[in-house]
């Protein structure tokens, strides 16, 4: 394969368009992040005069008591606790949903669509927590974060479901497998790919929900990442190089997922996309 | 449970005067009120420009990115990384730093035209700019997805198609307006529902950047969702949701079968 002169401009102009449109922003947060309070205030994108990696750090973290370190525990218990449900249930639904076709399916089918495309409720869906006792807790926001994503999950698995051959269930069952093992030691191993994207792309997804835990979980005790940042964007109004940090701090996790996972991420936004 | 049921209870407490304890009916008041002030009009209007602005952008750039990262150039990989990153990073966060980058005097992007001597505009102080401002972030970090979802749909138009229209002596533009662009529409009708969906019910972008300023110019019904919510009117928040949900199903429903319809045709 021969790359033309022609291939070889146009990639570096992409290169260079791509830099100062993609990466300045980044580059900006972190110049941002190493300046003293002084020096950020004028946010202006010349490098710092000293470096305040460290300090900026150590009082960002233990600012208001160490809420952000709360926080982080907050946001990785929420984001384990509602992917785990997700994946569970969204394969059992897909899974019953493809495999037994019946009365409900359609109807069951055009909730599982109009779930994707209605704006959640506010108001009231904080009338029903309030309702089961679930409101301002930790819980309460699991299951709000399922609820929300559940639709996404279903369709996703009901499509990959669709291409595990239907001989295998019947195999199992003429060996003697139950339901709940058919679908726990044969179903769900197969669809191993489908799950890691699933995880992976609903982690990042709730991980930087904002919206959500701002109506269902209001409060200084159960603060989550994001709303750390929405709470020191009024509180941090003059030391910019803080906040900056804690942007810097809570895009590391969806860095890091990102650079493991880059291909399964991609791989499961277009195949949700375009077969959903 | 946690997501019908509010859903029905929203179309009945929509209609009331509601503070949790006790809900009186009046009707469709809150409708009435909701279309009748001035600012919360001109939010309904704002959510279909920014939905529109926000979609058609991510159609054309996505489309165009696409095929920039299919053909042969050189760090295609890199360009892929970097363009798709934007997707996964907290919404809040971009907005604050955007919002420090357009700031009208000191932020960088108005100081870097300073140098070549063009005035900046206030991005997001000028009432008529503040909206637009907005949806060109929500561009930049969604732009991304539609991209990738662009670029598995190239990618599965066989590549005889393009043999046989180059041997029939057919321009590139040719080329792309009746084999690329009809091929692609699977993609095409995918990135407009979604970036619809996203684009109308956005709330977290705007919030962070503009909090529905300056004035009440760059509301869309979700952020006045959350101050009539904030400021207890709960009724009327409600309304405001059924409204959000009203415009949404009239907007996509339609437009999907419409979409779906010429793919299959296609």
């Amino acid at each position: 394969m021969t790359r033309r002169l022609s291939d070889i401009v146009v990639g570096v102009v992409a290169v260079l368009i791509s830099i100062v449109v993609f990466l300045v922003p980044f580059a900006f947060i972190v110049i941002q992040a190493l300046k003293d309070v002084r020096e950020s205030s004028d946010r202006s994108f010349a490098l710092p005069t000293s470096w305040h990696l460290w300090d900026n750090l150590v009082e960002v973290l233990s600012t208001r008591d160490y809420m952000l370190v709360t926080a982080f525990i907050n946001s990785i218990i929420l984001t384990v606790a509602s992917v785990t449900l997700l994946v569970v249930f969204g394969a059992m639904v897909g899974f019953v949903l493809q495999r037994r076709p019946s009365r409900w399916t359609g109807i069951i089918n055009f909730f599982v669509l109009a779930g994707l495309i209605i704006p959640p409720a506010v108001v009231p869906t904080i009338w029903v927590l309030q309702g089961l006792g679930l409101f301002k807790t930790l819980h309460g926001l699991v299951l709000i974060e399922v609820a929300y994503g559940l639709s996404f999950s279903v369709l996703l698995f009901r499509s990959f479901i669709a291409t595990v051959p239907r001989e295998l269930d019947e195999a199992a069952i003429i060996d003697g497998a139950g339901p709940f093992r058919l679908f726990f030691t044969i179903v769900l191993p197969l669809l191993r790919p489908v799950v890691v994207t699933l995880i992976v792309t609903q982690s990042v997804a709730i991980f930087n929900d904002f919206t959500n835990p701002l109506y269902y979980l209001p409060g200084n005790k159960n603060v989550t990442l994001q709303l750390t940042l929405f709470n020191f964007q009024s509180q941090f109004n003059t030391s910019y190089n803080l906040l900056f940090m804690n942007i810097l701090l809570i895009t590391i996790p969806p860095l890091i997922v990102y650079i493991f996972f880059n291909r399964q991420i991609v791989a499961g936004l277009t195949s949700g996309a375009v077969k959903g | 449970m946690l997501f019908l049921l509010p859903t029905f209870a929203s179309l009945f407490f929509s209609l009331t005067r509601w503070n949790f304890q006790s809900a009186t009916f009046i009707g469709l008041d809150n409708f009435r009120q909701f279309f009748h002030e001035q600012n919360l009009y001109q939010s309904l209007i704002n959510t279909l420009i920014y939905g529109a602005l926000t979609s058609g952008l991510k159609v054309v750039l996505g489309l165009l990115l696409a095929m920039l990262l299919t053909s042969r150039i050189v760090a295609r990989g890199y360009l892929r990384a970097v363009v798709f990153f934007p997707v996964l990073v907290s919404t809040v966060g971009v907005g604050i730093t955007f919002t420090a980058m357009m700031h009208p005097t000191a932020g960088v992007i108005n100081t870097t035209l300073a140098l070549f001597h063009i005035p900046g505009p206030g991005w997001l102080t000028d009432p008529h700019l503040a909206l637009i401002s907005v949806a060109l972030v929500d561009v930049w970090k969604g732009v991304g997805l539609a991209t990738v979802i662009y670029m598995a749909g190239l990618v599965s138009i066989p590549t005889d198609y393009y043999e046989a229209a180059s041997l029939d002596g057919a321009t590139n533009w040719q080329k792309f307006r009746s084999i690329t662009l009809p091929l692609v529409m699977p993609a095409t009708t995918t990135v407009i529902i979604l970036s619809l969906i996203g684009g109308l019910r956005s709330f977290d972008l705007i919030w962070a950047m503009t909090r529905g300023g300056p004035g009440f110019t760059s509301d869309v019904i979700a952020s006045v969702i959350y101050k009539q919510y904030q400021a207890g009117f709960y009724g009327l928040s409600t309304a405001g949701n059924v409204v959000l949900f009203a415009v949404v199903a009239a907007i996509i429903v339609p437009l999907s079968l419409f979409l779906n319809r010429r793919t299959t045709e296609a």
